[in-house]
């Protein structure tokens, strides 16, 4: 694993530009709704996501922290 | 690992009240990268504008006003004529910019105030539900011409930049976009850009940020971001619009 | 030393020795010898001066200086000042201060360039929307138009409102000798609201938008509270031989001046006329109105317009006593001939009716 992310999911509110965006279709939206009614987007850990960050600079919610680098 | 993407400092903790998929959050962010990552919060003082941007004072943790309706760059001249020394501009939307507030807008540019204006266009007026504004486009359908835009009846779209470009007193005028990745990229580089242009103070300087209004245009987030690329920059072509040298 | 200035040219004067280093102004007559003064004056103590597009712009740049921590004021005349109640409705609800200053003209709409009281509802009761007031002092000469500017920029910080300096056409633009030697900066009050940079400490906002209506209400309770005390402590006029009075003339500014010289004529034919002349129109010198009806039956208002300070001396005389009436509005400035002949109609009629 070269990277992941963590959503603040109460933050996100389903937009889904990171799905459109993520290189390795590593995100997908959930079935879960956050506090605001949203249906939110979960990271897909078995992808391969390499830190890229794409989905942090799309996210308007700023909801993505983004980590790189070596094996965990 | 190592984090590599985290909230910019000089963004407060509150949630957005925009809605899904709005290039407002985007532009907000971006500014306060911008101000973390130039060392500027100490200095800014941001303007806010009536309409969706009006509440950018609840999300950046930087000195911010909130000023009448287009009437920001007024308003911002006035402060940046007392403290010279501070980074200030005025966050505006398109009606507020370049409908109530074009007077402002074009003598503050005249005057070459070293002030720098965030223009958010999204082609609607947003936080009152979606009318006509000076850059909704030909044909574009909103609440106050539900046949879509027509010229002859409601005039044409505002091209801010060139208008501001004949102006002596303007050094740095760019349009972006924030729909995708890399329009991104470049919209926080001609940030950077036209604060530089303040600093320097070379003269007025204004980046027009095209930016996806999902709510207002009845379409999906993803959908909005194509219009952009599709029909809006067609009317607005992007790019650096004048630059003179810093 | 005394100086041979128009009134427009002290006040800008005036407000430089208070303090004043900023002025945003729109070309407007009567009051254009003050904006071509500031052109000048501003520039030698190292401030602000920006001839504007309009006067809208120029009250949002008095606002933008004032957030910033200057001391800032703009003028104009009765359309311009129209155009400047947006800026001073935000002023009102941000507790920003400032100074307008209105050379009054005849009205409404264009009007015309002669001297007029017309604007005195418009200044005393805010004059742009919401649950606002603004300070209103009322200069009867050149040299009460000096010696009024530092007290403006004063009550502007100390209550943090913006404050109206209201004259008119015939004091803007005649000349008289006036003194500068006593006219300093005032106090320095406390601006821990301004806006300078978030260095080193929590970022500020200063705003009016209040989306939830309960902080909105207690907003516009805190601003009524505020105004409450301005009327409890800075309530300001002068009185005239009205100990012995039987008729007291109601009258501010310009028409106070003709007041006098026809109240001289009166007194020299040993008729009773006093007069109270308020100094500040807002907060109004109601109690010394009520007071004075306690004695005196009869209430001379004489204003350059249709009836406008008359609604303030009503409500302060809360029924009681006689209220009589000369108003000259449009531009006409009366003459104190004029003025005597009327007065003396109206001390006579109103003499007989007590006496039958």
């Amino acid at each position: 694993m070269k990277g992941y992310i963590e959503i603040d999911q109460e933050r996100c509110k389903g937009c889904s530009f990171c799905i459109e965006y993520c290189p390795k279709n590593a995100i997908a939206l959930s079935n879960k709704l956050n506090l605001k009614g949203y249906f939110v987007v979960d990271f897909q850990a078995d992808k391969d996501c390499n830190g890229c960050a794409v989905c942090a600079l799309m996210c308007p919610e700023v909801a993505i922290e983004v980590y790189r680098g070596g094996s965990n | 690992m190592k984090k590599v993407y985290s909230r910019p400092r000089s963004l407060k903790e509150t949630h957005f009240h925009y809605c899904p998929g709005c290039g407002h959050a985007i532009v907000n962010r971006l500014l306060a990268e911008v101000v973390d990552e130039m060392d500027l919060r100490d200095t800014a003082i941001c303007v806010a504008p009536a309409g969706c941007g009006m509440l950018v004072y609840n999300y950046f943790d930087i000195d911010t006003l909130e000023s009448a309706h287009g009437r920001g760059a007024a308003v911002a001249t006035g402060i940046k004529r007392v403290r010279p020394e501070n980074l200030v501009f005025s966050y505006q939307g398109d009606g507020d910019l370049a409908a109530i507030g074009t007077a402002e807008s074009f003598h503050a540019a005249n005057r070459g105030e070293l002030i720098t204006v965030i223009f958010v266009n999204n082609g609607v007026y947003g936080m009152t539900g979606g009318q006509m504004a000076p850059t909704t486009v030909i044909d574009q359908v909103t609440t106050t011409t539900p046949g879509g835009r027509a010229s002859d009846q409601a005039g044409h779209p505002v091209r801010m930049c060139e208008v501001l470009a004949v102006l002596d007193g303007t050094s740095y005028l760019e349009r972006v976009a924030v729909n995708k990745p890399a329009a991104i990229v470049a919209a926080k580089k001609a940030i950077i850009k036209a604060f530089q242009h303040q600093l320097n103070r070379t003269g007025f300087s204004m980046v027009e940020v095209l930016s996806p209004c999902p709510t207002n245009w009845k379409m999906g987030p993803i959908e909005a971001c194509k219009w952009i690329d599709d029909v809006m920059t067609k009317h607005f072509p992007l790019g650096v619009v004048k630059e003179v040298k810093c | 030393m005394k100086r041979l200035m128009s009134g427009n040219a002290a006040a800008g004067e005036a407000a430089v020795l208070a303090g004043c280093t900023c002025y945003f102004g729109y070309p407007i007559t009567p009051q254009n010898e003050l904006t071509e003064y500031m052109a000048k004056r501003i520039p030698e103590i190292g401030g602000v001066f920006i001839q504007s597009e309009s006067e809208i712009a120029a009250i949002n740049m008095v606002l933008g200086a004032s957030v910033a921590g200057a001391r800032a004021m703009t003028s104009s005349s009765g359309p311009g000042i129209s155009l400047k109640q947006e800026g001073i409705s935000y002023l009102a609800a941000d507790e920003l201060p400032a100074v307008i200053l209105n050379m009054v003209r005849g009205g409404p709409g264009m009007g015309n360039i002669s001297p007029a009281q017309s604007d005195y509802l418009q200044a005393t009761r805010g004059g742009g929307h919401g649950d606002y007031r603004t300070i209103v002092l009322a200069p009867s000469s050149v040299q009460e138009i000096a010696d009024l500017m530092p007290l403006a920029f004063d009550l502007a910080e100390k209550y943090r409102n913006p404050v109206v300096v209201l004259g008119d056409g015939m004091l803007g633009q005649m000349m008289e000798p006036v003194s500068f030697d006593h006219i300093t900066r005032g106090e320095t009050y406390p601006k821990d609201y301004i806006l300078t940079g978030a260095k080193g400490r929590a970022s500020r906002m200063v705003r009016s938008l209040l989306f939830d209506v309960k902080e909105e209400e207690e907003h516009n309770w805190k601003l009524s509270r505020k105004y409450q005390r301005i009327e409890q402590n800075e309530v300001r006029y002068e009185t005239y031989l009205i100990e012995d009075a039987k008729m007291v003339v109601v009258a501010y500014g310009t028409s106070a001046r003709i007041a006098k010289g026809a109240i001289a004529r009166l007194r020299q034919e040993n008729l009773k006329v006093g007069m109270i002349r308020p100094v500040t129109l807002w907060p109004f010198p109601a109690k010394i109105i009520q007071e004075a009806a306690k004695q005196i039956p009869d209430f001379f208002v004489f204003e350059m317009s249709a009836g406008q300070l008359i609604e303030d001396v009503r409500l302060a005389l809360e029924g009681k006593g006689h209220v009589h009436f000369y108003g000259r509005p449009g531009g006409i400035i009366p003459t104190p001939v004029e003025l005597y002949r009327i007065i003396s109609r109206h001390y006579y009629q109103a003499e007989r009716s007590r006496k039958s």
